[in-house]
């Protein structure tokens, strides 16, 4: 009897130093157990959304976190109305799927309001979309906001924690942050306060492609290969719309090209590629040589500090 | 195999200008990790400062703060990856005051990178750093003695400096070490050898990095599952589902295996194991699932599933190591929260047996605990903890403390 015994617990042994789990399946693992997290501690919490591919890797986490039940919080959008239209089709139609809670607030909002003063229309509004951000905190309530910001985009972000706290004002103060040990997360904030929740911290840019192939993700078109009209600035590209038109004497091109990153039309531009499938992507991305935001964001490029000075104004 | 690449979570730790920045930025170039827009951001500022090589540790310089004062203040995560494995490096200042930070960082990592420069030695802040991560836990400490170039490359030196660590790490009964010589400024011995320490032949440390058994931490046989979230659909198709959701912390369930809930005792069998991918009949650490049971027994978060032929212990008193996190000492008339798995309770501390002295691990007693100690303490919670001893279980052995005026996080504390 023992030694039958003895023998189960070597095959439990075997069983054992044989299952190796993959990096995706920990971080997968790791993200469900933070929203889960987020769901049970926090009064009010909510998922911010914007249709970009880290988002619709959080809403893939969300279901693989609370299934079969519905989500335990709603999908939260700040428009800034400066989005790619085909955006914003994949944003509606994904919500709409799931049968999840959208709210949508626009940074039209905040102008009419006067809380948010616009000079140049063809100027970046991601400055501004912290205001409307806040705004729509306090018009809800919410206590915690989920985002699928990854440390792997920016210098600053990777000096943040998984629960960042942020005071009455929205502000985050990086020398001031709470210590973030094991993964025990304090969730704790007083009335008006809030913390800024990122499941994702740990996954990088391939990551999240290999995830997105892994779960056959619907994601918007135009992160794949595709033509489209461009004018060049400075050492940039960027795509026409009716936000940008030619100024006098610049010239459009078409070119076969992809999105990284999805963000406001006047300033996120896209890379020359022929990747039409995620695999393709994935190829693409393991053998590139510049950053997801170097690439894309001209927003980030203004300054050496750009993000800090955003994030501690209350941005993601 | 893409779908099998593993993720080594590793800390580098040194006292002011080690090197640490140095080093991560030549793992990162030598592994051809950095673009080309990071590394001429980093050209045109090192020449801007009147360098005449490229200053790597500009890489990793996060904050404004940071770059005005040289300095790094707080922990910043790197990844990167080879073709063989995925790597997050905690990257840790080495200030005395940030302490908190080495241990927040420390508290994840399965390997630290404990750096020396080879001039100085072994410091007052590598012996800190060396009891830290026996002290949290750190399965394997690499000592790498930096700045070989400035020493000569001389091995006498070298052998010399792992001679003294070796010894002070015994004190600590860590066994798990392994001693490089580096020149992080140079390159050798991170990425490739280098050409000037032929008397050297051990491993390089990208090698090191590679190719060292990942063990996750995990208590592999005694099952653990602290309840984080009850699910109850309420829809039409499923209407009697009540699932217990939570993360696997340790060793592996099966449909049909009996378990015990903690603290109540009761115990029944698992009637399922769901994921959105489908049921399991096998689940095992460290997988986010969810449990349904034969039997309907009140459970809410904070309970405990584990198997019934390995208890934990249900106390409400304990002793445990306590890192201060605070700049607000430790005041022993006042009632904190404890965080310990998916459960909080009200605590408070009823003896400070001593405090380590991290330079001579000496005991000593005291009255209070400042930023930065470290301390046996005797606590009692108002709500039995269900536990391992920190040992035993990481997940189920360690507990942060808040304090409620504030709702800062305190402390962090490991179970006896």
């Amino acid at each position: 009897m023992s030694e039958t015994k003895n023998i189960m617990k070597l095959v439990e042994k075997e069983i054992m130093s044989t299952h190796t789990i993959s990096h995706l399946d920990v971080l997968e693992s790791e993200s469900i157990h933070i929203m889960r997290e987020v769901a049970a501690e926090c009064k009010n919490p909510a998922l911010l959304f914007s249709g970009g591919k880290d988002s619709i890797v959080m809403l893939r986490l969300a279901e693989k976190a609370f299934r079969p039940a519905k989500f335990p919080f709603p999908l939260v959008h700040i428009d800034t109305e400066h989005n790619f239209p085909e955006v914003i089709t994949c944003r509606d139609k994904l919500a709409a799927d799931l049968g999840e809670r959208l709210i949508v607030r626009s940074l039209e909002d905040s102008i009419k309001r006067g809380t948010v003063v616009i000079k140049d229309e063809s100027k970046p509004r991601n400055p501004y979309q912290s205001v409307t951000l806040l705004e729509t905190i306090a018009e809800f309530g919410f206590d915690a906001c989920m985002g699928g910001a990854r440390r792997d985009e920016e210098k600053a972000r990777a000096k943040e924690r998984i629960f960042s706290f942020r005071d009455e004002f929205g502000q985050w103060d990086p020398k001031n942050q709470r210590p973030e040990l094991w993964d025990i997360y304090n969730t704790r904030v007083h009335p008006g306060e809030n913390i800024r929740v990122f499941p994702i911290s740990n996954w990088t840019e391939m990551d999240i492609w290999e995830y997105i192939g892994r779960e056959k993700l619907h994601i918007p078109e135009i992160y794949f290969a595709h033509e489209r009209e461009l004018i060049r600035r400075g050492n940039s590209v960027i795509p026409v719309s009716h936000l940008v038109q030619p100024k006098p004497g610049e010239k459009v091109e078409v070119l076969l090209v992809r999105f990284r990153t999805v963000g406001d039309m006047t300033c996120t531009a896209p890379v020359e590629s022929t990747a039409r499938t995620v695999d393709e992507i994935i190829k693409e991305t393991s053998t590139t040589r510049i950053t997801e935001r170097g690439a894309t964001r001209m927003d980030d490029q203004t300054s050496d500090a750009s993000m800090e000075l955003r994030k501690k104004e209350g941005y993601f | 195999m893409s779908n099998t690449t593993q993720l080594l979570r590793f800390i580098t730790a040194g006292s002011v200008d080690d090197g640490k920045s140095t080093l991560i930025g030549r793992l990162l170039h030598d592994s051809k990790s950095i673009f080309e827009d990071q590394f001429s951001a980093i050209s045109i500022t090192s020449e801007r400062r009147g360098m005449a090589a490229v200053d790597l540790s500009l890489l990793t310089d996060g904050l404004q703060a940071e770059r005005e004062q040289g300095i790094t203040i707080d922990v910043a995560y790197r990844y990167f990856a080879t073709p063989k494995r995925k790597f997050i490096i905690g990257d840790t200042p080495g200030h005395e005051q940030y302490t908190r930070n080495m241990v927040t960082a420390a508290s994840t990592a399965n390997l630290v990178v404990i750096l020396v420069d080879a001039r100085k030695g072994v410091l007052v802040q590598t012996r800190r750093h060396t009891y830290l991560a026996s002290l949290v836990g750190i399965p394997h400490i690499v000592l790498a003695v930096n700045k070989m170039d400035m020493v000569d490359y001389s091995e006498a030196r070298y052998s010399e400096i792992c001679a003294e660590y070796l010894a002070f790490a015994a004190q600590l009964g860590l066994t798990d070490i392994t001693c490089i010589p580096l020149s992080a400024l140079v390159g050798d011995m991170i990425v490739d050898r280098g050409a000037n320490m032929d008397w050297y032949q051990g491993t390089t440390l990208m090698n090191l990095l590679e190719n060292i058994v990942i063990d996750y931490d995990v208590n592999t046989t005694d099952f653990r599952y602290p309840v984080q979230w009850v699910c109850r659909p309420q829809t039409e198709e499923y209407h009697d589902f009540r699932g217990f959701m939570g993360r696997i912390e340790a060793g592996a369930i099966a449909v049909g295996d009996e378990i015990t809930v903690l603290p109540s005792g009761r115990t029944s069998k698992v009637k399922e194991i769901v994921t959105y991918d489908g049921k399991l009949q096998r689940a095992y650490a460290p997988q986010s699932v969810t449990l349904t049971l034969e039997d309907e027994i009140d459970i809410s978060r904070g309970d405990m599933f584990v198997s019934s032929n390995a208890l934990p212990k249900v106390a409400k008193e304990f002793a445990a190591m306590l890192c201060w996190l605070s700049e607000t000492p430790l005041d022993k008339n006042r009632k904190y929260l404890v965080k310990h798995t998916t459960r909080t309770a009200k605590c408070l501390f009823s003896n400070i047996d001593y405090r380590v002295d991290v330079n001579t691990l000496e005991q000593h007693s005291t009255a209070t605990l400042n930023m930065n100690d470290i301390a046996r303490v005797a606590m009692k919670v108002q709500q039995p903890l269900v536990f391992d001893s920190y040992t035993t279980d990481r997940a189920t052995g360690s507990f942060i403390v808040i304090d409620e005026a504030t709702n800062n996080t305190v402390a962090a504390g490991m179970i006896a």
